[in-house]
């Protein structure tokens, strides 16, 4: 079927009954701008119509939590007089038709989040899903996007300290390029995105506007790729909507709005990402229930011919809303200046006017000229709040039963030699392309459980505090039960903090699905959000935002449910260097945590990385166990805060055992020191290779004392084995020595990636 | 107390911690912007890491232009000390206030990552203060790193002493493993490697300081060369 | 009147050039054989407005080798084209 043989509406992306809720609201036929305005903004992207009744379910509030889901970014009182804004997004459909591109603006994207919020961003982490590296396209896609991150990132002045990395077919044609970003701010400059104050100017900052990413939220993110091959036959004709990225801009735009913030000029300001000036304004008016006037010819335009429905909607990078009164625009516009910033006043906010029951209703009007005619007139809160929910349906897809029964428990035992070795990726090759020092704040950085930096920045009162940041994933495990999966993952998280120190404070959650309009689909959506609101409920920690991604499926082929959680810590004090991964020869190695998973399998292998090398993606997935985990996370947490506080310790490493199970957390930890260990006693081949959480490897130099503190605390240890030698024996089943495992790991990117060393 | 001025051109990203660098060894620093035109009062000026003006066109090409580069050659030209780290040393070389240019690392990727360094001359601000042959851990973190200039110019520079530092493992592919250079006189430096993000074990080195120790303290020794 | 001129900015002789001899390493995996001498630059396109040509590559020359190159490893050369 011909677009040109559509209706307008359905071209646009709405639906049927979508038309008929415009014309309720509106009490009369929309013309084709307003129908544009309400296309962009409700899609998928920019409404969560289909998630929406779904995220209602996760516990959003704590003592602690400033700002929760819904603003731009969620905020935490991390102590001392500082803020820290955390928010996780997507860039997935970009990235997959222009990798460099693509995951460079999603950079962009997330820093403008975080600093319309007034803080300062600091920390960027990256995780990023791929195909096989066997495939040429998956290499390409990889050294765009690790590219587009370092040429954005580094050049902007964020440091990059941490990500994922995970190959499966599953994201072949439908790569995942997830982006985190925390900034922190003395808690008096928060600040929200609200328009207020009746005759206050809306001022535009930053680049122009193109014709680039015209309705790029509602094409890419709000739609699947048709062909079998995703991206790769949809190229030239989507490439128009992929936006190009300036970092130079962004840092301009950053320090002029900080300036701007800190100088108290800003009533009120908010980014603008997907769709455009609509989202900004209609968002930021609706979020103070007033109006707000724009006018389309004020606007800086970087081509000629631009019409008024592609001007509102341009996703041109790099652009910010300010509120401001009319009294401070001398200096906002000097400070501008000083930035090379443009700064235009593009409209005003004008008082909210009575429907005809009498309401106040705040409107968006679209006008030629600030008096000039009008061309849209909607209220602004239809845009941006009240899209028509949907409670799809959802349905347990049929397969599952077979699919979890087929457990990898009978496969062959093999050579444990060379699966260990197949496990093993150092991903140095990507995090050395970032910078992850600046700012003088990065204790522990890229390429080790969490990221750790102190909690210190321009601006921000002296404190002795770090934070912690830490993402997780295990889409494996999601795909066989998106509950328990969702559950283990946030414990997984819980667990990386844990090894630098931090008691987790706040979760962000970056949904990557598939299709919403297939039942399975949403049935997994559902079934995560229940996972993790599960898991936060028991481990008493709050969502404080997230980002859905959906569509994530080529020929009708859908991803993995990918839920991607991110864990914000705080560490209460910071003046050295936790444990790490280093051994000392003599140490003994201890297993700290049940050493058996709750539940039937004592070493569940369903969805490790162990089963999925093998071919094998059934089988039955860990359950959950609030109790266990609790008092593990605690243990540890407080073990290494002592280290990290200064104070003399026994403890000397620590390493949490999570993908690739204890063999790979043991083969990581010698091949970063040169040193091995021997263990003898082993419960089976499954216990090398089990990746349930709530274990640790830690090193102690008095086991007496350390076995003492465990018992104390009720916490489970079994002495392994003692550090020493050059070979890394693991009972019968693996027996390497420490220089090829180092070699190995460190080789494995690069060989795939098929690169020169 | 000793005042450095850091200069900060619009898209620089390491003019906090190059001022926190300096400040942890008890100087004065304050920023300045790349509009300004007189640096008197200062006893020191570091140009810091970062992509001065977006680094378009090539690393530190548009910076040489901006107004501050005239008042930084005569402030040099007097004998005041003038370090450059990373892009400030792509400016300085752009500027030509000291030799050869940076091109793009060998493995064409940016690399952020610790380096072992070897001082290779003393004579110099920012080395004056450590010993010959002392071996120093601080990161790099650059894409165009690559330090290269023409036979000539690396003949006198080793004829005249003027490589200070080197690089132990060349990671980047510069010439003769050159990380670090001095002009004639010893009182402008430029160096591909980040001295002010190794200050702290806690943040994995303390190497930085010596050299930073240098800069600042350098001034006496600056200012009786020019009486 | 404006006269279009092309800068094309190359390394000079004898100065490394990583990117260019990458892209030649490359070439016979792809199935390019018997390429070499591959050398990377860079392009700029002007409007210079000049009474005539010669003055416009004047200009255009004068501003590739203060602004557009770096003399220290490149070369520039301008030359007036046509606009397709």
């Amino acid at each position: 079927m011909s677009r040109a043989a559509e209706p307008l509406h359905r071209a646009l992306g709405l639906t049927d009954d979508e038309l008929e809720e415009i014309r309720r609201v509106l009490g009369r036929e929309p013309n084709h701008l307003e129908l544009a305005l309400y296309g962009v903004m409700w899609s998928e992207h920019c409404s969560y119509k289909s998630s929406r009744i779904h995220l209602r379910r996760l516990p959003t509030e704590g003592s602690h939590v400033l700002v929760g889901p819904g603003e731009n970014a969620g905020v935490i009182d991390a102590g001392d007089g500082i803020a820290v804004a955390i928010r996780i997004e997507s860039h997935n459909h970009p990235s997959a038709i222009e990798p460099y591109q693509g995951a460079a603006t999603g950079v962009g994207g997330i820093l403008r989040d975080v600093f319309t919020m007034g803080a300062r961003p600091l920390a960027v982490m990256d995780p990023l899903f791929f195909g096989d590296l066997a495939d040429a396209r998956q290499r390409w896609l990889v050294e765009g996007v690790v590219a587009g991150i370092s040429g954005y990132g580094n050049s902007v002045g964020v440091p990059t300290v941490g990500g994922e990395l995970t190959f499966d077919d599953c994201y072949a044609t439908n790569p995942l390029v997830n982006v985190l970003c925390a900034g922190a701010m003395p808690v008096e400059r928060l600040v929200l995105g609200v328009a207020s104050g009746v005759g206050n100017l809306a001022v535009l900052l930053g680049s122009s506007t193109g014709r680039d990413g015209i309705g790029g939220v509602s094409v890419l993110a709000s739609a699947g790729f048709a062909g079998d091959d995703g991206a790769v036959s949809l190229d030239d004709a989507k490439r128009p909507s992929v936006q190009v990225g300036d970092p130079y801009e962004e840092k301009r735009l950053i320090e002029a709005c900080l300036a701007l913030l800190d100088g108290g000029h800003v009533v009120g300001i908010q980014d603008l990402g997907g769709a455009g000036i609509v989202c900004a304004t209609s968002e930021t008016a609706a979020r103070g229930g007033v109006g707000m006037d724009v006018d389309v010819t004020a606007i800086a335009l970087r081509e000629p011919g631009m019409q008024p429905y592609e001007i509102m909607t341009s996703e041109s990078q790099e652009r910010m809303l300010a509120i401001i009164t009319p009294e401070s625009w001398p200096a906002v516009s000097a400070l501008c200046a000083k930035w090379e910033v443009r700064a235009t006043v593009v409209g005003h906010v004008v008082a909210p006017i009575p429907d005809a029951n009498g309401t106040l209703v705040g409107m968006l009007r679209v006008r030629r000229g600030l008096d000039g005619e009008v061309l849209a007139e909607v209220p602004a809160s239809s845009l941006a709040h009240e899209a028509p929910l949907y409670d799809r349906a959802r349905r347990r897809p049929a397969n599952l039963d077979a699919l979890r029964a087929d457990d990898p428990s009978d496969e062959p035992v093999g050579s444990a030699n060379d699966d260990l070795l197949d496990l093993l990726v150092d991903p140095a090759w990507v995090y050395r392309q970032y910078d992850s020092q600046l700012f003088l704040n990065t204790v522990v950085g890229p390429g080790r459980d969490a990221a750790l930096l102190r909690l210190a920045g321009p601006g921000l009162p002296h404190s002795e505090r770090g934070i912690a940041l830490s993402t997780d994933s295990n889409p494996r495990w999601c795909a066989l039960d998106p509950r328990a999966g969702t559950a283990l993952t946030v414990a997984e998280g819980v667990a990386n903090l844990a090894c630098v120190g931090a008691s987790a404070k706040a979760v962000v959650n970056c949904l990557n699905f598939g299709n919403p309009e297939h039942p399975e689909v949403m049935w997994q959506l559902s079934e995560a959000i229940d996972g993790m609101a599960e898991a936060c409920d028991a481990l008493g920690l709050p969502v404080v935002g997230g980002n859905v991604s959906l569509y994530n499926e080529s020929g009708g082929h859908d991803i993995d449910p990918t839920p991607v959680v991110g864990l914000l810590g705080v560490v209460d004090s910071l003046v050295a260097p936790p444990p790490g991964w280093d051994w000392t020869t003599g140490d003994a190695l201890v297993l700290v945590g049940s050493r058996h998973a709750a539940g039937p399998d004592a070493f569940p292998l369903g969805g490790s990385r162990w089963a999925t090398r093998r071919g094998r993606r059934g089988g039955r997935v860990p359950p959950f166990d609030a109790t266990l985990l609790r008092a593990t996370f605690a243990f540890v947490t407080g073990e290494v805060a002592r280290v990290c506080a200064g104070v003399t310790s026994d403890v000397t490493a620590v390493h949490d055992v999570g993908g690739g199970g204890l063999a790979g957390a043991l083969a990581e930890m010698a091949a970063s020191t040169g040193v091995g260990v021997t263990i003898l006693d082993l419960e089976g081949h499954a216990e090398l290779f089990s990746e349930f959480p709530g274990r640790f490897v830690v090193t102690t130099s008095d086991l007496r004392a350390f076995s003492e503190r465990a018992r104390g605390a009720g916490v489970a240890i079994v002495h392994l084995g003692d550090v020493g030698g050059d070979r890394l024996v693991l009972a019968n089943y693996v027996n390497l020595s420490v220089s090829q495992v180092a070699a190995r790991r460190g080789a494995a990117l690069t060989t795939a990636l098929a690169l020169r060393a | 107390m000793v005042r450095i001025g850091v200069v900060v051109f619009p898209g620089s990203n390491c003019e906090y911690d190059a001022a926190s660098g300096a400040a942890q060894l008890g100087a004065q620093a304050e920023f300045v912007w790349h509009s300004a035109t007189d640096l008197s009062g200062f006893d020191g000026i570091i140009l810091p890491g970062g992509f001065a003006h977006g680094d378009y066109l090539r690393p530190g090409a548009l910076a040489r232009f901006s107004p501050v580069m005239e008042a930084v050659a005569r402030f040099a030209h007097d004998g005041g000390p003038v370090l450059g780290i990373c892009n400030g040393f792509q400016v300085l070389c752009e500027s030509g206030l000291l030799p050869g240019a940076l091109q793009k690392n060998r493995g064409l990727t940016f690399l952020c990552q610790a380096t072992t360094l070897v001082v290779t001359s003393t004579d110099s601000v920012l080395t004056s203060a450590a010993t010959l042959g002392q071996e120093l851990v601080i990161p790099i973190n650059h894409f165009s790193g690559a330090y290269t200039c023409d036979d000539a110019t690396l003949r006198a520079l080793r004829e005249n002493d003027r490589v200070v530092l080197r690089y132990k493992e060349n990671p980047n592919g510069s010439r003769d493993d050159i990380a670090g250079v001095a002009n004639g006189a010893g009182n402008v430096v430029g160096l591909m490697p980040h001295p002010e993000r190794a200050m702290s074990t806690l943040l994995g080195s303390a190497d930085g300081r010596v050299l930073l120790e240098s800069f600042v303290t350098s001034n006496v020794t600056s200012n009786v060369a020019v009486a | 009147m404006n006269h279009f001129v092309i800068v094309d900015v190359t390394l000079r002789d004898g100065i490394a050039d990583p990117e260019g001899s990458t892209i030649e390493r490359a070439l016979p995996a792809l199935g390019f054989a018997g390429v070499t001498n591959v050398h990377a630059g860079k392009s700029f396109r002007l409007d210079v407005d000049a009474p005539n040509e010669a003055a416009a590559l004047e200009k255009a020359t004068a501003l590739a080798e203060r602004l557009l190159s770096n003399p220290v490893i490149e070369n520039a050369t301008a030359r007036i084209a046509t606009r397709g």
